[in-house]
């Protein structure tokens, strides 16, 4: 295929691109502007902006960030801690890996989401309960993720390290961490993202504040347009910390 | 047996080890329920199997649970038949997939929790809104695996194909199709764990009715041995779906030796 046909099939799939959201906008505009769709149930794009607009100006956004960012903040650590370290442990012989890979990897099978019901009862509707349910889910995959970065590097490094006298530590810094860091990486990735989502979905079931909390709130009280705003705010605020975090992996790889 | 030989014998047999590892746990479980932790807070697992036969007797639980069991099945199918058609027509085609790939992944990327009360809104609080958050679950890991497959085949046993004259269906039904089996099976069991959390999802969000009317009920209560029970059933439901696409896949893909 030549390289000319190429640029004009990515031109024109940018096109379709383009035109498919315009048509999305487009419907939504005219079907709640003129068509009659229930405001209620879909408030005009316009009224969306506004209150958008409204939301962002006025700050009131800020309390429910901030819970949210620091429930995140907090499972996060927690699993990263927890499943680095237990990874690192377990990986250390080939015996447990064979013991806990297949038992970690089950657990995380289950929707762990039918936790929270119960951590609520334990930890109460606040934090508490949504910090504990986004740990519990993201340690799966770092702890997955931290045995086979640990745990499979080659042998023939270890063996050619150990030959020419390298002490624990020298084993520790120049051979198994560099082998292990990328794929730890993808697994602290991955548990950033399952983190946040299970966090957001957790305040959205049983929470006294947040993002989530605020969208359901408003929900009930039937001001979907605000609660589109809020929609729109969460989703782009999600979109931009998974990029972040993406963007970091890809970086501390490269070197 | 001397204490090397019991050793010895342990390390050849993981499995036996990880049972003990199981019941460790179902131990330090029952022991800390029993003498440690405040009974209003967790119950012991002996208690919590021998109050299964209550839960079911309680009225609606059997319902709720059956509920969900169809709300599961028929997202399931609805993701499967959905997920392979829009894989299929967006993998097929360079075009489109170059075209409609790049929404589809944003999509994928939104987190649908946010949105959880806008199915609420538009499908009422029955099983339609549980079946569609399923749905919206898992379609998406359908499609982007399906996608990869048919990405996947060699453009070798295409051009082979074409130059021997196949035709358009001849080429689906004799490369594509076979080498899609494997890819099917994989986003079924991908697509299979997020129906389930969406499912599950909205069952616990919707607290009028259903599961989500029976959790909040026994938490407001400190009830954990129902609750505990109810969880464990709903987790064994979870992982018999689990199990059974799993197999399927492991059975399906034998074939392929690459």
């Amino acid at each position: 295929m030549s390289a000319k046909q190429d640029r004009r099939d990515k031109i024109a799939s940018r096109l379709v691109q383009i035109g498919f959201l315009v048509a999305v906008m487009g419907l939504w505009y005219f079907g709640t502007a003129y068509w009659g769709i229930n405001r209620i149930l879909l408030p005009n794009p316009v009224n969306v902006w506004h209150e958008l607009k409204d939301v962002l100006s006025t700050g009131e956004f800020l309390p429910d960030l901030k819970v949210t960012l620091m429930e995140i903040a907090f499972a996060f650590a927690i699993s990263c801690s927890t499943g680095v370290t237990l990874g690192y442990l377990i990986s250390r012989s080939h015996f447990l890996i064979k013991v806990f890979e297949p038992l970690l990897a089950g657990f995380y099978s289950v929707p762990l989401i039918l936790f929270l019901p119960l951590y609520v009862l334990f930890f109460g509707l606040g934090p508490g309960s949504k910090i504990a349910l986004g740990a519990t889910i993201s340690f799966f995959p770092i702890v997955l993720n931290t045995i086979a970065g640990f745990g499979y590097v080659e042998k023939i490094f270890i063996t050619a390290a150990r030959s020419m006298g390298a002490s624990d530590v020298q084993m520790f810094r120049h051979v198994l961490l560099p082998a292990a860091f990328p794929v730890i990486l993808t697994g602290l990735r991955m548990g950033f993202t399952v983190a946040l989502l299970s966090i957001l979905g957790s305040e959205t079931l049983a929470s006294l504040a947040g993002l989530g909390h605020k969208i359901v709130h408003l929900a009930e009280a039937m001001e979907t347009p605000r609660m589109f705003a809020y929609i729109a705010f969460a989703v782009a605020i999600a979109i931009f910390l998974n990029t972040t975090v993406s963007a970091l992996e890809r970086r501390a790889k490269r070197r | 047996m001397t204490g090397r030989e019991l050793k010895r014998k342990l390390i050849r047999h993981p499995g036996l080890v990880r049972l003990a590892v199981v019941a460790a746990l179902f131990l330090l479980w029952e022991v800390s329920a029993r003498w440690w932790i405040d009974p209003t807070f967790l119950s012991p697992p002996s208690k919590v199997i021998a109050g299964l036969g209550e839960l079911f007797e309680t009225r609606g639980i059997p319902a709720a649970l059956r509920i969900t069991f169809w709300e599961l099945t028929v997202a399931f199918a609805i993701s499967v038949v959905l997920g392979l058609a829009i894989g299929l027509a967006v993998g097929l085609s360079r075009f489109s997939n170059l075209s409609m790939m790049p929404i589809i992944l944003l999509l994928y990327g939104i987190p649908q929790s946010t949105i959880l009360p806008l199915f609420i809104l538009y499908f009422g609080i029955g099983p339609a809104s549980k079946i569609a958050f399923g749905v919206s679950h898992g379609v998406f890991p359908i499609v982007v695996t399906i996608v990869a497959g048919v990405q996947n085949i060699k453009p070798i046993l295409m051009t082979a194909a074409h130059s021997m004259g196949a035709s358009r269906w001849q080429i689906f039904r004799w490369v594509i199709f076979p080498h899609m089996i494997p890819t099917f099976f994989a986003g079924m069991r991908l697509g299979m764990s997020g129906v389930l959390l969406g499912v599950l999802l909205a069952e616990l969000y919707v607290s009028s009715a259903g599961i989500g009317y029976f959790t909040q009920l026994f938490t407001q209560a400190f009830d954990p041995t129902k609750l505990l029970g109810l969880i464990s059933v709903l987790a064994a439901m979870a992982i018999v779906l689990n199990e059974i696409v799993r197999r399927a896949e492991v059975h399906f893909g034998r074939w392929r030796t690459d």
